[in-house]
Parts: C-alpha cells; structure tokens; sequence
C-alpha cells in the first residue's frame, strides 16, 4: 500500500479532519522531549474511539506498517520517535473524564486527559490523584501509564502504576482487552494491568484507564534545609526515614543546582552551600506539624547550617520555589539539556552524586543534580550544545558511566523516564539476558508481527560496559 | 530571491531556535493548540518547523499556513521553562517568509497602502482618523453596509470589523479634545511629565479612551504632551513580516519623544506598550540605536502601571458587575497582570469577576481576526460565552484590537442585544474619578 492509499484508508476510518499528512504536519511530529532524535512518521491520525484504533491497527497489521502511540510527547527517551516512519496515533482527541466513582474512590478516564486536569477534577471533589510527573500540565492519563511515570510524590504515594486499577487496550491484532477493573482484590489470572503499565505503547494501545483516587489530604508544611557537606544532607534524608516519617516529598539539589537556581532566580540561596533539602508534608494537621518539626530538627542536628520551617501553606509554596526554578535554572544555561532519571536506594545517596560530580569533571562538563532523595531518583542534568558532537560523545561516555555506577550500587539506569531507545542499549545491564529474553517473549505474545512502536524498549545490541565496577 | 541554508539559518534566528527543548510545557497555553489539538499549531510544533527550514528539511512555503495561524499571544514564552523568546522566533520567520516568497500584486498593494502609507507614517494615520469619520458620517457605512458592498470587497471578517466599529469623532471634536502636540496641564501638585503615545489604531477608532487615559494622569499630577512626530508602534509590523518598516516606526517614535523632557512614555494600549518596551530588542544589533532604545524603553509605562505608582485619585461609586480579558501582550511581554486589577479594585461599588482564563488569548490579535476569521470567532464566540456565565455586564479590556474583536464578538453571540458592553478600563477610570468629583 503506497502512501496515498494508506492516507484514504485512515481517512475512511476517522475522517479526513482527522488526519494530518502535509509535509510540515509530519515535521511537527517528527520530534518528542528527547534531545536529538528526529524522524518523521508517514502519517499523523486521531482516532476518537477504541474502535477507531482497532480498525487502525487492524488495517496496519494486514499492511505491517508501524504505529506509534503517542500522548503529548513529553517523554525524554524517544519513545514517540517514529524512527521506521509509520502511523503516529495520536490519543489526545479521546480526552473525556468518564466517571469519578466517589463510591469506590476511582476516576476512569479517555487517554487523552492530561495529568493536571484529572488531578483538578478529582481535587474539586475533596479527592486526590498523587502522581505529579514534571510534566503534568500537559503530560496524558494514556502517557503516564505507558511510561508508569513518577514525580515528586514518589516515596509516599508510589508513582502511576500504584494508582492503575484496570485498562482498555487494543492489541496489535484489534482484540480490545480489558483488565483489572475497580476491585482493590483481584487475582483472576495473570496481572495484565501491571504488564501494559510502563509497556511504553509497544504491547497495546491504551484506550480507557481507571484509576484509584484517595481522599484529600487535609494541610500541607514545608521545610527547607541548607547543607555544607553532601554527607550530612544525605545523613539527613536515611534519619528522616528512620525516624517513621514518610514526607510527600523529599528533594535534593546539589551545589551546581543552586547556583544555578540563585543565579537565575535570585531565591536567596547561599552559592557556597553543597546540597539543599526540600521537605513537605501532608495529612492530618497534627501529624504534619510534628513530622515537620522532627525533620527540622533532624537536618540541624545532622549539621545543617540553616533550616526553615514554613508556619503556613503559603509560606511552604515559597520555600518550594527553589526546587520549581531548578529545571527552568537549568535548562538556560545552554541550549541542549540533557536530563536523566540514574536511580539508586536512598542509603547510595551521597555517594552517587559524588560520583556524578567526579565523572563530570573527569569529562569536562557541567552536570548538576537534582531531584527525588525520598526514594533514590535523581536528575543528573547536562546542559550542553547539540551542535558541539564533540561534546555530545563526552556526555554520552559520562553518562555510560554513571549509569554503570548507579547499577553497580544496587540502583537502574532509568527511575522515570522509561528506556525507549535512549536506554535500549543499557537494557540488558539492568535486567540480564534472562530479563530481555522473557521480554522478547511478551513482546512477542502480544504483538507477533511487530508492528507497535516497533525497535523500542527491547535492545538492538547491547552496550558493552566501559568501567571496572567501583563499587 | 532565493537564499543559501546559512543565510536562512542566520535570518530565522537557528540560535535561539534550538533553545528549545520541545518538553511541550507551552502546549496547554497556547489557544489554538487548544483549539486544534495539532502540533502544528502550538508553539513546539512551530519551532520545529522554523527550525526544519533553517535546516533544510522543508521550504518556507511548507511552513507559511501553520506560522500564519499563530495568533502570536506570546502565552508560550510565560510557559516555557528554558525561557525561549518564541516572539523572536515567529517574528523571524514572517520576517524571513515576507522576504523571501514572490507577493501577489493585491498583497503588495495592501502592505504598501495599508503599512508603509497609511499606518507606516504620521500623516496617513491622520488621515485615517479623517477617513474613517467621513465614512461613517456621510452614510456611506451605512450604505456599504446595507448593500453588502463591504463584505463584497473586503470580506466578512473586515465587515464585521467595520460595524463594531464606534463612532468616531469628528475632526472638530479632535481638534478640541487636544491633539498632536497638545499639552494636559498637570491637576494639583505636578509629579511627572509624560509624553503621551496615542497609537494608531486606538486613536483612530478609541479616540476617547486616549482622552480618558490622560485626563486620569492629569489628574495624579501628570502634565501630559501628545508628542508631536510619533505615528504607530510598529507591532502590527512585526506580526505581519515588515521587520523593516517595524524598526522605521521604532527610530521614528524614538527621535519624536527624545525631543521632548519628558519622565514617562505612557500609553493605554497593552500591545502597543509591549512594542515601546521591546524596542530595546529590536534595536538592539544596531549600535547607534541600542542605548538610545534601551532609555527609551525603559521610560515606557501602562496606564494601569503608571496610575499605580502615582498617589491615588479619589474614586466615586461607579457601580456594576465587570469581567476582565487581559491584553495577551500587555501580560505575557509587558508581564501586567495584577496591575489593572488592582486598579479596578480601587473603583467604590465595582463588583470584579474573573472570566476563568484572562490569561488566554481572544482571538484578536492585532490583525489575526481579518485574516484567520475562523479560529479567532471560535475563540471570540468561547470569550463571549464565559462574560455571559459570569453574569457580567461588561467586559474591561485594555487594548483597541481586543476591543474591537470582543465588540465584535458579542454582537455575534447577540450579547450586546443583553446590554453587554466592552469598555476600556481607562473609561471605567475615568467615570469612577468624575464620580468622586460630582
């Protein structure tokens, strides 16, 4: 089927308004969050139902031409390239909240929602939906699922699959599944739910999603701690912990971070300081002043040389103005930024920044840290200049070697942001040659003919590891 | 005319195109990417495609319909976390698409009467003004209209503009109400002196606003001059590709009001303000001009901003349910957001209910509404929706080209049959200070 005729079929099925196929269409389509990548699709289509999708991968399964899902390509691993050209199906035109179900606390939702709308509309009904990835203003219900996207909420609440509790999906063979369901106890065969959450649009396409929601938690303190050492904020972070307190969030930002931030922002952060904590707290308005006090206490008696504790909510959304202002910070300094998601257990801390610092020098760039200390997920950024390749094969060796750092002490080369073809290389370090063979397996159960979001996830080779372990 | 990819590269600004990290913050912001739900149409996709083209993946012509549809709000920019001067970006490539693509005679004929004769120099938008009342008055309006001879010639979108005009004054009434280089005596104590910028548009077709604007700064101690020499801001210039006739504009308002001591520029207009204050960028790769753009612009203030800052007027009761539409420039480039705000909080009696999204653009503009009449009625018909469901009786705006698209635009949806105005927050002003003084 030549490209006009494929363009017919689709139009046959959605409409003709709902297919995009001029030369600057597709190039608008050619890119996602990643740095670097480009490819165009042959093709952009919106379906508005499930049976739309399934009429679509049905006839591009009779054509074996590629389909890539795609929500709103805010993902930082490529994984809406269209690197074999093929369909881009967009979801966002299915965006229509079904039912918030106060009964059963869950919201089932299109794929299309964004993150931040399904958040407002649960919040308007005293409810709360926890995963907040970066990009939740834009981010989709149907993304955040593919990818299993986290946030800042990760170490209390858990990141989207926590919140998954039954799907629609089409298979690449147009059989539409449904899993799960809102029962919060259901062990009726193998837990499909969890195998398509984090899939990244390689085993079905998403069509309907229900949700958990909690009830809203009644106030929220902040608090911000200043370091002079990395050991003592990291100290700081496993004491928290130990001490039962679980806060919402718990962020890190290292020195280059908070000069950055200052110098952009001019917070009032001192640039001379090595890390800085961001503590917030939710819940019941008695356990969230003494768990904010404690963790107060806790970072001075583990030599902070300055903590503030916000006294009301307002206060709090200012002391967390620091943390907002890190990626805007970053992402100024050069035109390129490469921001990834190396993730180790929470006690590695101190000694993965470190190294990360260590190795930035050793390779002559600047990589600031930031991120989630609560539960191990940091952001080493890189902000560089794409049109510097000889730069770009620097950072690449860099990060190759943090990456075998971050696996070396117990942690994953991606916490967040998914593999994709960023991370396909990288694959094998992390889950074995047993690991990738299972997942062929699955890939290959669900989609024989390869036809959804084809050469994603699954390595093509793999890297072969550049540094004696260390650890 | 073509040009090489290096050239290309350099006029469709590749170093600050690449700033962007296409994260896609800016998609939620942007009115037709709402609207549309296509790439194509939102600030990420338009980058791509400019970038594309200085590239050499795709031509100019590719790209020209998706930059046309951009209605150039500049909401993105307050979006964007890597703090990407889109506005830099999109005016670029128009810039770029205006030199570069072969016009018809008709569109030729247009941007040379249109831009360079009649907005592009003093005198023409005198005449302007003088054109625009002898339409009205001699009946010919009504008589072009009843005939349909206006939307014949000019289209539906210009005729629905034309009759959402309001009537303007006679050159009499002009020439008594103070114009070009008249001078406002300062009310009390004098503060500051300010040179006034009318702007085109808004003194042809909002004349008494302007009127009203000064007569508040007289009264907060302004003497104010109509600066002799100044003609119109240049913005419309830059949205439509003139970045040539745009700095002409610039260096001419420049030399005009740096004959006069003045402390002030002030205007009542949010995107032509945004314009006076951008000067310093557009001038700023042109040594001799630079600093004297960058004092310039720095003198340059809202009505709002300027009110604000000045001792209070009294205000009397003025009352009333209103609704605010924010001036997309006049927020996201001049960042005014809690100025006119506050000062309609000032006025007694005044019940003041947000419209829900201030922040987004209604469709107008500049000249967007003349030429992508369907997206800006979808968004002005979404704008007229939301000041019904507040229940407001009149919309406040703070630029001509949202008044005049908004006017038009409750006259579509039959709102105006309600009693719904659209009023310039300088005339809510001004009535709440003649209040106080009855």
């Amino acid at each position: 089927m030549g490209d006009a005729a494929l363009i017919q079929a689709l139009q046959g099925i959605v409409g003709a308004e709902h297919v995009l196929h001029s030369p600057a269409d597709l190039a608008a389509y050619a890119v996602d969050a990643t740095p670097l990548l480009r490819s165009l699709p042959t093709v952009v289509v919106f379906p508005g139902s499930a049976a739309d999708v399934k009429a679509i991968l049905e006839l591009a399964g009779a054509q074996s031409i590629p389909v890539i899902p795609r929500g709103a390509a805010s993902n930082l691993s490529g994984g809406t390239i269209a690197i074999n050209g093929g369909i881009m199906l967009n979801m966002n035109r299915m965006n229509q909240i079904i039912e918030i179900d106060a009964a059963n606390l869950t919201a089932t939702v299109e794929p299309g929602v964004t993150t931040a709308q399904l958040a407002r509309e649960a919040d308007a009904r005293g409810l709360f939906y926890p995963p907040d990835p970066g990009s939740q203003v834009i981010s989709t219900i149907g993304g955040n699922v593919a990818e299993n996207a986290g946030g800042l909420r990760g170490l209390k609440y858990g990141v989207t699959r926590d919140y998954v509790m039954g799907l629609e999906a089409v298979l690449p063979n147009g059989a539409i599944l449904r899993t799960g369901g809102k029962n919060a106890k259901d062990v009726a065969g193998y837990d499909l739910t969890r195998l398509l959450v984090g899939s990244e649009g390689t085993l079905a396409v998403i069509t309907e999603v229900t949700v958990k929601l909690i009830p809203k938690p009644e106030t929220k303190r902040a608090a911000l701690a200043i370091f002079n050492a990395l050991e003592d904020a990291a100290r700081a972070v496993a004491r928290i912990i130990e001490s039962r307190i679980i806060p919402c969030t718990l962020e890190i930002m290292d020195q280059g971070t908070i000069k950055a931030v200052e110098d952009f922002a001019h917070v009032g952060l001192p640039t001379d300081a090595a890390a800085v904590l961001l503590i917030e707290q939710d819940g019941a308005r008695a356990v969230v002043d003494a768990d904010i006090e404690l963790a107060g206490k806790i970072c001075r008696e583990e030599g902070a040389r300055e903590v503030s504790v916000a006294a009301t909510v307002e206060e709090g959304t200012k002391l967390a103005e620091a943390r907002r202002f890190a990626l805007p910070a970053l992402a100024r300094l050069r035109p390129t930024c490469v921001l990834e998601d190396a993730t180790v257990p929470r006690s590695n801390l101190a000694e993965m920044i470190r190294f990360i610092n260590a190795t930035a020098k050793k390779y002559n760039l600047t990589i600031c840290t930031f991120g989630h200390a609560g539960d191990g997920n940091l952001h080493p950024t890189c902000p560089c200049d794409e049109r510097d390749h000889e730069e770009l094969e620097r950072v690449e060796q860099a990060f190759a070697e943090i990456f075998d750092k971050a696996l070396s002490l117990g942690g994953t080369i991606t916490g967040e942001h998914g593999v994709g073809i960023a991370k396909q290389d990288y694959l094998e370090w992390k889950i074995g040659e047993a690991g990738v063979a299972v997942s062929r397996g699955i890939k290959a159960a669900f989609d024989p003919a390869n036809i959804l979001n084809p050469g994603k996830v699954l390595p093509k080779a793999t890297r072969k590891r550049l540094v004696v372990r260390q650890g | 005319m073509s040009a090489t990819l290096a050239e290309l590269k350099e006029s469709l600004r590749h170093d600050e195109i690449i700033n962007c990290m296409r994260c896609g913050f800016c998609l939620q912001a942007c009115p037709t990417y709402k609207l549309s739900l296509h790439e194509p149409r939102s600030p990420r996709g338009r980058i791509a495609l400019a970038r594309a083209v200085a590239e050499g993946h795709l031509t100019l012509d590719d790209i020209t319909g998706p930059l046309d549809q951009c209605i150039g709000c500049r909401a993105c920019e307050v979006a964007c976390p890597a703090g990407v001067h889109y506005g830099t970006i999109l005016e670029a490539a128009r810039a770029t698409i205006v030199e570069q693509k072969h016009q018809g005679t008709l569109e030729k004929l247009v941007r040379r009467v249109g831009l360079k004769w009649v907005l592009g120099t003093p005198a023409g938008i005198k005449l302007g003004c003088f054109g625009l009342w002898f339409w009205q008055v001699t009946g010919l309006s009504w008589l072009a209209r009843k005939t349909g001879l206006v939307k014949a010639v000019a289209g539906k979108a210009l005729a629905e503009m034309e009759a959402a005009m309001p009537k303007a004054p006679s050159p009499i009434k002009r020439f008594m109400g103070g114009g070009s280089g008249h001078v406002f005596p300062a009310i009390g104590e004098e503060r500051a002196k300010v040179g006034f910028f009318t702007g085109c548009i808004q003194e042809m077709t909002f004349w008494k606003e302007n009127r009203d604007a000064i007569a508040l700064l007289q009264n907060a101690g302004c003497e104010v001059l109509i600066v002799p020499g100044q003609g119109c801001c240049g913005a419309v210039h830059t949205h439509t590709g003139e970045e040539h006739t745009a700095h002409e504009q610039a260096k001419r308002n420049i030399a005009a009001f740096e004959k006069y001591q003045i402390d002030y520029v002030v205007n009542a207009a949010g995107g032509c303000g945004a314009a006076l204050k951008e000067y310093k960028l557009w001038l700023a790769r042109d040594p001799e001009w630079a600093p004297r753009a960058a004092k310039f612009s720095a003198s340059v203030r809202d009505i709002s901003e300027i009110l604000l800052a000045l001792p209070p007027i009294p205000m009397g009761p003025r009352p009333g349910r209103v609704t605010l539409q924010d001036s997309c420039h006049m927020r996201n480039v001049q960042k005014l957001v809690n100025e006119p705000r506050k000062m309609l909080a000032r006025v007694p009696g005044l019940e003041f209910v947000e419209i829900g999204n201030a922040d987004s653009c209604c469709g107008a503009g500049g000249v967007y509404n003349i030429m992508q009449p369907e997206t800006a009625n979808a968004i002005g018909q979404d704008k007229s929706n939301r000041v019904k469901a507040t229940g407001a009786q009149e919309l406040v705006v703070t630029n001509p080209p949202c008044q005049l698209h908004m006017r038009a635009s409750l006259m579509r949806s039959g709102l105006d049959k309600e009693g719904v105005r659209v009023v310039h927050i300088a005339t809510v002003l001004r009535e709440s200070m003649d209040a106080a003084k009855k």
